[in-house]
């Protein structure tokens, strides 16, 4: 545990500064929005009424699936520019409605002296309407400040960095000093903000520059935490999306590669195995970690990052959208000629290997039910947890009607919690991942799959489009071919999972047993 | 002739507010609009500084013509008193008094002498209340440094609406007393609305008696007592007859 404490705070500059950048960038572009269009609605009913309509219905989607939603919306750009659109959205509206009724609220005859005594319209604005709502303009902008430096928790699955790294990536390995960590520093930041927003305004209101002091000292001292990445030359660790390749050569050295990974535990440990291997030849890694299945792919697609492992079958039902089974190698060989043919992007080798969908049950549950093959829950009243994604795909369906499971009542959950779930009968089943370490620590039992229905998972590694030149890059990932089976791959899995190490030690433990040191 | 009232006419939707209502204002005189409530007076006064547009008519001020400049240009020339003053409540009472010489651009030392003599004349001395702000003030010392501050301008008419409404009795006798003072000292003209008959009285040099958007009877306060021209004039001196009779009758028997 101290080691992943270590690590935990090594990456801590570069997770703060997103968050800021993200939280800071997003509440000035909000600003700069609803205080013109406040000022313009406040007069004028006809524009006041659907501009607040508009921004109470961006405000009513939950903040997650309006990060998501601007990945497809951005043309599958990730990274800190959907993380920043969205949030910015977020902060208009409480900002947006408190401008107005800001506004609407100055005294009439206060506004009829203003132009009585010789003001223009702006002037009036400038030196009445404006100071006088200020209060309440500014008591939006402290909602707003609350809102999107806790929904910027959010944005690590479309690929911004982000305190919320902390927490996805605690959630899924089930380390909660981590998720603690995470939402401790989030709350923080979005008190001093609050506290840095009020001694301004108090600044502004006695004309104190007592209090502008104290707002803008409170405010250093909330950016010196993220500067600490700019002085330390890893500025580009922030996570904008936007790195400098430098010429291509036959050497990693002073390359940076951005490796993507998705958001649990063995693609944790992948993306740190992948960073120390691509270390070990030189090059800079920079990870993009808890990103979803089509985020992590359309950011490889669009070179947003480099190389990341998926399984092939996913790639097949998620992507190609076909719903009929294939054989292992048929599946593997059709998948990595779509990638190319379609998508540009490079298979570059089997890990070894599979990471299927498996059905699993405890003991006990097995032992009562008599249950063996997926065959044998035909007609049975179980309830069956999953990862959201897996009841909406054509697998899911082919099973389920293959086998008679129509009676089966289906529960969607975090993959973090099934296998608890499951072990103490909470649920009858899960769909366990067949590489999950606590397969055999909470002694599942896997129902066969006489049919054959479920799909293959090889994982495999991803190259980007406009890295598929770079010989460096390929030649370094090609030692890793092959090297991992699925023994050894659930072995790493349950260092985390179990045995409650970090994802950074048992990273180290894979490539040690990877590369033979 | 200073001011020069021509024709003004104003509606609101349907309703003539002011119709074709005319009359002109010698250098330092005064003019009362008495009337009830929604006789036209307010909109007949905010069309003097074009607060209110007019439909149709002209304003003429010192042979200036009140349309062909802008109207914030326009209104730097006329202060103008309201109900509750309108102070502005982030200013201090020197940034109230002193907000047009700052439009007007004024050298500050002229600012500062302007500030000095406002408040004195006021009853309002600069260093005891030019620092504070409107809310640490009384309504009617906050009624005097709306005065002040419409007065700050040098204007050479002053319009007032309502501006002893909203005073007790005591506070606004001897604010009309004030003003009264501060028009034989400054020698300002003065357009008073108001729809009591003796502030009309105590202030007016004469009086323009409103009816349903037009003046039904202009000329001194003796005119309208003796030769009332309509039965509206009569009914508005009506409650001050009683009032006055009822006063003197006290008057007579505590004396006997």
């Amino acid at each position: 545990m101290m080691g992943g404490l270590a690590e935990e705070w090594a990456v801590f500059p570069g997770h703060y500064a997103g968050h800021l950048r993200l939280a800071l960038g997003a509440l000035l572009m909000g600003l700069v929005v609803s205080v013109p269009l406040g000022i313009l609605s406040a007069r004028r009913q006809a524009l006041a009424g659907p501009a607040l309509a508009t921004a109470s219905v961006v405000q009513t989607i939950p903040g997650l699936a309006l990060l998501a939603l601007m990945v497809p919306l951005m043309g599958g750009m990730i990274g800190f520019w959907p993380a920043f659109a969205a949030l910015s959205l977020y902060s208009i509206l409480p900002m947006l409605r408190n401008t107005i009724v800001g506004l609407q609220g100055v005294d009439t005859d206060v506004r009829e002296a203003a132009l009585a005594v010789g003001m223009t319209a702006n002037q009036r604005l400038r030196e009445v309407d404006l100071p006088l709502a200020a209060p309440v303009i500014v008591a939006g902008l402290r909602t707003a400040s609350a809102w999107v430096v806790g929904t910027a928790t959010l944005s690590t699955p479309v690929g911004a960095r982000s305190l919320g790294n902390y927490i996805f990536q605690g959630l899924q390995t089930r380390n909660w000093e981590m998720v603690l960590f995470g939402c401790l520093i989030s709350a923080a930041l979005a008190l001093a903000l609050d506290q840095v927003i009020a001694q301004f305004e108090k600044s502004a209101q006695k004309r104190s520059r007592l209090h502008g002091l104290a707002g803008l000292a409170g405010l250093l001292l909330v950016i010196a935490p993220a500067l600490t990445v700019l002085s330390s030359g890893a500025a580009g660790q922030g996570g904008t999306g936007d790195v400098d390749r430098p010429a291509l050569t036959d050497s990693l050295e002073g390359q940076t590669i951005v490796v993507g990974s998705k958001g649990f535990t063995e693609q944790y440990i992948l993306a740190d195995l992948l960073k120390r291997t691509l270390e070990a030849e030189g090059a800079r890694v920079e990870i993009r970690d808890g990103l979803g299945t089509t985020v992590a792919f359309d950011a490889l697609a669009n070179g947003s990052i480099d190389v990341y492992v998926d399984y092939s079958g996913t790639i097949w039902a998620a992507l190609m959208k076909r719903e009929e089974p294939a054989q292992r190698s048929a599946m593997y060989a059709k998948v990595t000629a779509w990638l190319m043919n379609e998508r540009g992007v490079l298979a570059a080798g089997k890990l070894g290997f599979e990471n299927a969908y498996a059905f699993a049950t405890s003991p006990e549950t097995a032992e009562d039910s008599d249950l063996q093959t997926i065959g044998d829950l035909s007609g049975r009243n179980l309830s069956i947890a999953s990862d959201p994604e897996f009841f909406g795909r054509s697998e899911w369906m082919r099973t389920r009607d293959a086998y008679g499971l129509q009676s089966l009542e289906t529960r969607s959950m975090d993959s973090a919690f099934m296998y608890d779930a499951v072990r103490r009968g909470e649920v009858g089943l899960i769909t366990a991942y067949t590489t999950d370490g606590r397969i055999d620590a909470f002694d599942l039992v896997l129902l066969e799959d006489t049919r054959a229905v479920l799909p293959p998972y090889d994982a495999f590694l991803l190259v980007a489009p406009d890295a598929t030149e770079n010989t460096a890059l390929l030649n370094a990932l090609e030692p890793l071919q092959g090297t991992i089976s699925t023994e050894l791959m659930r072995a790493a899995n349950s260092k985390v999972d179990i045995e409650r190490q970090s994802v950074g030690e048992a990273g180290a433990w894979l490539y040690r047993q990877v590369m033979g040191e | 002739m200073l001011l020069q009232a021509e024709n003004l006419t104003r509606t609101f939707g349907e309703t003539i507010a002011v119709d074709q209502v005319s009359f002109t204002l010698e250098a330092g005189e005064t003019l009362a609009l008495i009337g009830h409530s929604g006789c036209g007076k307010t909109t007949t006064l905010k069309m003097l500084n074009r607060l209110i547009e007019p439909d149709a008519g002209k304003v003429k001020l010192a042979g200036a013509d009140a349309f062909e400049m802008a109207g914030p240009e326009w209104r730097r020339r006329i202060g103008f008193v309201i109900q509750q003053a309108g102070l502005f409540p982030h200013r201090t009472v020197a940034e109230n008094v002193l907000v047009t010489p700052r439009l007007l651009g004024w050298e500050r030392d002229r600012q500062a002498a302007k500030l000095e003599a406002l408040l004195d004349m006021v009853g309002l001395p600069a260093g005891d209340y030019a620092h504070r702000y409107p809310a640490e003030l009384s309504g009617g010392q906050r009624q005097r440094v709306g005065l002040a501050r419409a007065l700050a301008g040098e204007p050479d008419i002053v319009l007032m609406d309502e501006p002893f409404a909203a005073l007790d009795p005591l506070t606004k006798d001897s604010l009309i007393e004030d003003i009264a003072r501060m028009k034989r000292e400054l020698g300002f003209a003065s357009v008073l609305v108001t729809h009591d008959f003796s502030e009309a009285l105590r202030l007016a040099d004469r009086i323009a008696v409103m009816d349903g958007g037009r003046i039904v009877q202009i000329g001194p306060a003796e005119t309208l007592i003796s030769a009332p021209a309509s039965p509206a004039v009569d009914a508005l001196l009506k409650a001050p007859r009683s009032m006055a009779e009822q006063v003197a009758k006290a008057f007579r028997e505590a004396d006997a």
